[in-house]
């Protein structure tokens, strides 16, 4: 536990370690004080100004270079990592422990199939079961390479596209893979009971998506994530039953425990009793999911966090592209400032619905009393040629720009309208019905709107995260014995992710790429017992305690929520969209202050020795408060844009995304220094031999 | 609009409960119900009392982990989850009474937080297809009549939020059970497990202090995903299939 | 090497059923359905009532020839009595017990009550403790005579007016009668379900053919004692 005079220490911004507070250090995960505590001061110091000058002064590390991924033709590598990586015998895995956090289409995946090779796995999710994960809630569908239409669709094709789509920010090895696997995953969830929509034929359904040529999108009905994930639940609950996995729901993972520079185990935290234990195995998998919530607003659901990546990255794993977020043009708008999250309306609505605003500022007519000639369909407008289906990233950059015009729509001005008059009036209101009526029924239950009558209005909300920490071919992070896999890792959506593709992903990295890389960590590291007294272990429990006693014992006069919603704005305004050099250089003059704040005047009711869900916020918004500052300072230095990472300064006459790839065709992986302190920046260089970059244009 | 507030607060599963008086303001018809518990939490926090613990996640109706029984209905007035209900549907000056899930089965863990692990057992015991990663046959091997894949996939569509077992006047998990039951076992996937599925399910549905089915439809009523009333007809139908060919269980 | 298996022995048919509540509520659905059908017989019979003394009686008499020349005198109804016996103790005893389960499932009631389940639904189990009292009560009476106000043997139509001249055997009739609607009308559908045999498709009809049977037999068997209280039949 955190002494009493330490905590006071640092949260009295008057006191000697004046810089710890200002930079806004937690207070107590100073494993050596003084040291941490003496090289800050002299950054500060150094500085003479602003933090933020010192955040944003990086250093340049060795250049990153993936080991692990086999030359030869892009076709042969995958199989040649299998057969090079050795293997342990069958009778043997069981001496093996393999920890897994996270139950969602990766981490259920993962689990059920380590555990079905034999490992013994231990799981942890902070849900009170594993099926709650947030994959359950991905509408759309799951791609695949299976050409069943005879459209011209192959493994090529979907590597081509998914390639292209990440904006040339990707690594070719990886999708290649992602492509070969995806024929695997339908044979495999088919199999498992997954009721995919069929044709009266009995053979599966697919339908095409958002920038695709071909139809390789398999789904079911608007609920595809739920039936992926329960097929991946119901395996991974017969593995349990078993015994073969050992489960612990409602549990959540607050650092990660490293001996000799090995991943060894975590330290988590049970959410009922509050109890921190430790749990020591031979590797340990991250299938956590991504970092979407840092905005406060977002479509992930309410506890998704980032606390585990983030531990492991102040444990040593780098974290890569942290800026390549992805934002989703059709959600519903937030209805006032009680919002608590955002819903997602579906992307196929963009195919029949009009999007629009009025042509006059503060126009606050109702829609139907807005003449036609004083509407402005700013999509159509600006490019004739796609008109409303531009990708994602365009559609909500052109939203914003006529919303920050003073034409938006609804309350706030934060809106347009996706107008569905025409399209009832050409197809007639059945056959609308028929297309649209479960999206339209959710929209009128939460807005009490009839989008039949009157037009919806959407605004874009962060959706998904591509960054994440950075993995080898193998899906290993820069810490030995540490894997990420899921959106949790960056490794293959590049700056921007092709709609039903991260199902597809997921699912890869759990049922098919790690069972097989993980095999070869394993097989050269036989089992060595760790003592639960180790020095580590030790260290890593206490910090996470220190970290909660000082939550608890702050009694400041802000809640966690009031933190979090401000640190979302800040980051929605200035790394939101659209981000410039100023607005970014703003966000990490303000992150700091606003990280002293918290931990000067939070207020966390209750203990920690019962389920304190105020307590589970906070800790996880102090994580969030480091994470902003990296998201910024990589969109600061990546000075292109591309993809869902909009530089203002970096873009084409006609408004587009400017890549500048002679400088920036690389991964950026962050290396931690301490909260606040200038991270390391090491680059990955991306070769692209088969897919060359172009200019993407849609005008 | 204004609200009186009667919750059921229980610190600890051992300890005893009670329905507390809160009075909220400030409440927008366009908020959620839980937005408006935020709302409260929020000002409980700052009048240095502890917050009203639920369970909560995906706020879009899909993940099943809100639930509350709010004026004696299971999510409520509205056939949709608790995070899907909206303020709209109350008005000024009204009493609320909300309470957690009530089964033996699942038992209070704090304020509106219960155990709802029975479920997962539930699943465990056989509520899957054996299928190993890396065992599965080409995906068009087998066709699937479309009626059936739609059927399979309406029974799927369970998010296990128990709302009816606490709808339920017996505690019976018959159509949560059900529904796993019908979606696999009417799949030809699930053909070569369909009896001792269906056994073992019930075997642990029993086990784990579940009421038995009395045909009263609270179920399927409270249901937000509109799970029908004749799946349990047809699990029921699959068990005496099962017991009179004389099926295995795995469990045995 | 090859390594003899054997399947292992399913545990038994009556334990398994025994133990799950589906099982006995199988067991519920299957005694209800034999009572149910002796109830229509006996509905039909009754109603014979109405052709006079000598109709009824010898309809009575023939109940004790059935299975002439091989079954004695009498048998036929001996041989049906168990089966009824074990159908009514079969479904007591495990509706009791599944009673007692459900209540356990069910510890902490709501402090908001709402009513929603048909008024059937809810009175299945008072119904049937009613139904199980009136039974004894009706053997009594009819049967063994003890209670009724004649008592004469062999002159069943006799001794039935006899009873329905009375206040007491009207009233505990014809609410016996009333709550036997009621139990089928939610028992026929509530087997029908047990069993398996309903379906999307099949749903409203069953539920009609429930509610129209039990408006049936309720008027049916009730027409009797009123007939007798207006004089139509003595």
């Amino acid at each position: 536990m955190a002494d009493a005079t330490s905590h006071a220490t640092a949260a009295d911004p008057t006191s000697d370690t004046a810089s710890d507070a200002a930079s806004g250090v937690p207070p107590t995960d100073n494993a050596a004080p003084g040291v941490i505590a003496g090289s800050r001061a002299s950054s500060a110091l150094s500085g003479g100004a602003a933090a933020a000058g010192d955040y944003a002064a990086y250093s340049v590390g060795v250049p990153l270079v993936d080991t692990k991924a086999p030359k030869g033709p892009i076709e042969e590598r995958w199989k040649t990592r299998r057969f090079e990586a050795k293997l342990v015998n069958p009778a043997n895995r069981r001496k093996y422990t393999v920890i897994v956090v996270g139950t969602g289409l990766a981490g259920g995946a993962a689990g059920a199939t380590l555990a079905e090779q034999g490992y013994h796995v231990v799981q942890f999710c902070y849900q009170d079961s594993p099926r709650r994960a947030h994959s359950i809630a991905a509408q759309g569908g799951i791609n695949a390479a299976k050409n069943y239409r005879n459209d011209g669709d192959s493994i090529r094709r979907l590597f081509y596209d998914t390639v292209k789509g990440g904006d040339f920010r990707a690594r070719e090895s990886n999708v290649h893979r992602l492509a070969e696997t995806s024929v695997e995953i339908i044979d495999q969830c088919v199999a498992q009971g997954v009721p995919f929509a069929r044709e009266y034929g009995g053979l599966l359904d697919t339908r095409s998506f958002g920038g695709v040529q071909v139809s390789r999108t398999f789904y079911a009905r608007g609920q595809t994530g739920q039936q992926l994930l329960l097929g991946a639940y119901q395996a991974l609950s017969k593995e349990i039953a078993a015994g073969h996995v050992e489960m612990h729901p409602r549990t959540e993972m607050l650092d990660l425990i490293v001996i000799d520079g090995r991943a060894r185990g975590i330290v988590a935290r049970d959410l009922i009793t509050g109890r921190v234990s430790t749990y020591l195995a031979d590797a340990v998998v991250l299938a956590s999911g991504g970092y979407g919530n840092v905005f406060y607003l977002s479509t992930n659901a309410k506890n998704s966090n980032a606390t585990a990546i983030w531990r492991a990255h102040r444990k040593g794993a780098y974290f890569a592209n942290p800026c390549f977020t992805q934002i989703h043009p059709t959600c519903i708008p937030r209805s006032g400032d009680h919002q608590s999250k955002l819903t997602l309306m579906s992307e196929s609505l963009r195919n029949d619905g009009r999007i629009w605003v009025p042509k006059a500022k503060d126009d606050n007519r109702p829609p139907a009393q807005i003449p036609e000639d004083e509407r402005d369909y700013y999509l159509e407008r600006i490019y004739p040629a796609f008109g409303n289906l531009v990708p994602r990233d365009i559609a909500s950059r052109a939203a914003k720009n006529v919303c920050d015009e003073g034409r938006g729509v609804g309350p706030g001005g934060q809106g347009v309208y996706l107008d569905f008059a025409d399209a009832i009036g050409r197809l007639g209101r059945k056959a609308v019905e028929e297309k649209y009526g479960n999206l339209f029924e959710m929209y009128e239950r939460i807005t009490a709107e009839n989008p039949y009558e009157v037009p919806m209005r959407i605004y874009p909300a962060i959706h998904y995260t591509m960054g994440g920490l950075w993995v080898d071919y193998d899906l290993q992070t820069t810490v030995p014995g540490l894997f990420a896999v899921g959106e949790a890792n960056f490794s293959d959506h590049g700056a921007n992710r092709l709609g039903a593709s991260a199902l597809m992903q997921g699912l890869a990295d759990g049922y098919f790429v790690l069972p097989a890389t993980i095999n070869d960590y394993l097989a050269r590291h036989p089992h060595e017992e760790v003592a639960q007294d180790h020095p580590a272990v030790h260290e890593a429990v206490t910090a996470v305690t220190d970290r909660l006693y000082a939550l608890l014992s702050n009694n400041g006069d802000r809640t966690p929520d009031s933190f979090h919603r401000e640190l979302g704005e800040l980051l929605w305004d200035e790394c939101g969209m659209a981000r410039t050099e100023t607005g970014l250089r703003k966000a990490l003059e303000r992150i700091p202050s606003l990280r002293e704040e918290f931990w000067r005047r939070i207020k966390v009711p209750g203990s920690g020795e019962e389920l304190n869900q105020s307590l589970e916020k906070a800790n996880r918004i102090s994580d969030y408060l480091e994470l902003a500052e990296l998201m910024c300072l990589d969109a600061l230095h990546r000075k292109e844009s591309c993809g869902g990472h909009f530089r203002e300064e970096s873009q084409t006459d006609g408004g587009e995304a400017l890549r500048l790839d002679e400088s920036f065709s690389y991964a950026a992986a962050w290396e931690y220094t301490g909260a606040g302190s200038a991270p390391v920046l090491h680059r990955e260089a991306l070769n692209f031999e088969y897919v060359h970059p172009t200019q993407r244009s849609y005008a | 609009m204004r609200l009186t507030l009667r919750i059921w607060r229980q610190h600890g599963p051992d300890e005893p409960g009670v329905m507390t008086t809160y009075e909220v303001d400030g409440i927008s018809e366009d908020m959620s119900f839980l937005e408006m518990l935020d709302h409260l939490n929020e000002e409980l926090i700052l009048g240095g009392d502890e917050p009203v613990a639920f369970d909560h996640d995906c706020r879009e109706g899909i993940c099943g982990a809100c639930g509350m029984v709010i004026n004696g209905q299971a999510h409520g007035p509205e056939r949709t989850t608790t995070c899907q209900l909206h303020m709209r549907h109350f008005t000024d000056g009204d009493t609320i009474d909300i309470e957690p899930w009530r089964a033996s089965a699942f038992p209070v863990i704090k304020d509106l937080v219960v155990d709802r692990s029975a479920f997962d057992r539930i699943v465990g015991s056989g509520g899957f297809i054996s299928a190993p990663t890396g065992s599965a046959p080409e995906a068009h091997a087998t066709p699937v009549p479309k009626a059936v894949a739609d059927l399979a996939f309406e029974n799927a569509e369970c998010i296990g939020c128990g709302a009816c077992v606490a709808a339920c006047p017996n505690g019976s998990a018959m159509l949560f059970t059900s529904a796993k039951v019908v979606h696999l076992n009417v799949l030809p996937q699930g053909g070569p497990e369909r009896e001792s599925r269906v056994l073992d399910m019930i075997d642990t549905m029993d086990a784990e202090g579940f009421g038995g089915c009395t045909n009263t439809g609270e179920c399927a009523t409270a249901c937000p995903k509109g799970i029908p009333l004749h799946s349990i007809a047809t699990m029921n139908r699959e068990y005496l299939r099962a017991t009179i060919k004389g099926g295995q269980r795995r469990n045995s | 090497m090859a390594l003899a298996t054997r399947t292992e022995r399913s545990p038994s048919l009556i334990g398994s059923v025994w133990r799950s509540t589906v099982g006995k509520k199988t067991i519920m659905a299957v005694s209800g359905a034999l009572m149910l059908g002796y109830l229509i017989a006996h509905l039909a019979g009754n109603l014979k009532v109405f052709f006079g003394a000598d109709d009824f009686n010898g309809y009575a008499h023939w109940l004790r020839t059935i299975g002439a020349p091989i079954l004695h005198h009498g048998w036929f109804l001996w041989l049906v009595r168990p089966v009824l016996l074990a159908a009514v103790v079969l479904h007591g005893i495990t509706a009791y017990q599944l009673s007692r389960r459900d209540r356990a499932a069910r510890p902490h009631k709501y402090v908001h009550q709402r009513q929603r389940q048909s008024y059937a639904t809810r009175t299945m189990r008072w119904g049937g403790v009613i139904l199980t009292l009136f039974i004894v009560w009706h053997i009594l009476d009819l049967t063994t005579l003890t209670v009724n106000e004649r008592a004469e043997e062999g002159h069943p139509y006799e001794n039935l007016v006899a009873s329905f001249n009375t206040w007491y055997g009207n009233t505990i009739y014809i609410t016996a009668m009333v709550a036997v609607g009621l139990h089928v009308r939610h028992g026929l559908w509530s087997a029908a379900q047990t069993l398996g045999m309903n379906s999307a498709r099949s749903d409203r009809a069953l539920k009609a053919t429930a509610n129209g049977l039990a408006l049936v037999m309720t008027c049916g068997f009730i027409s009797i004692p009123v007939s007798v209280m207006l004089g139509l039949v003595d």
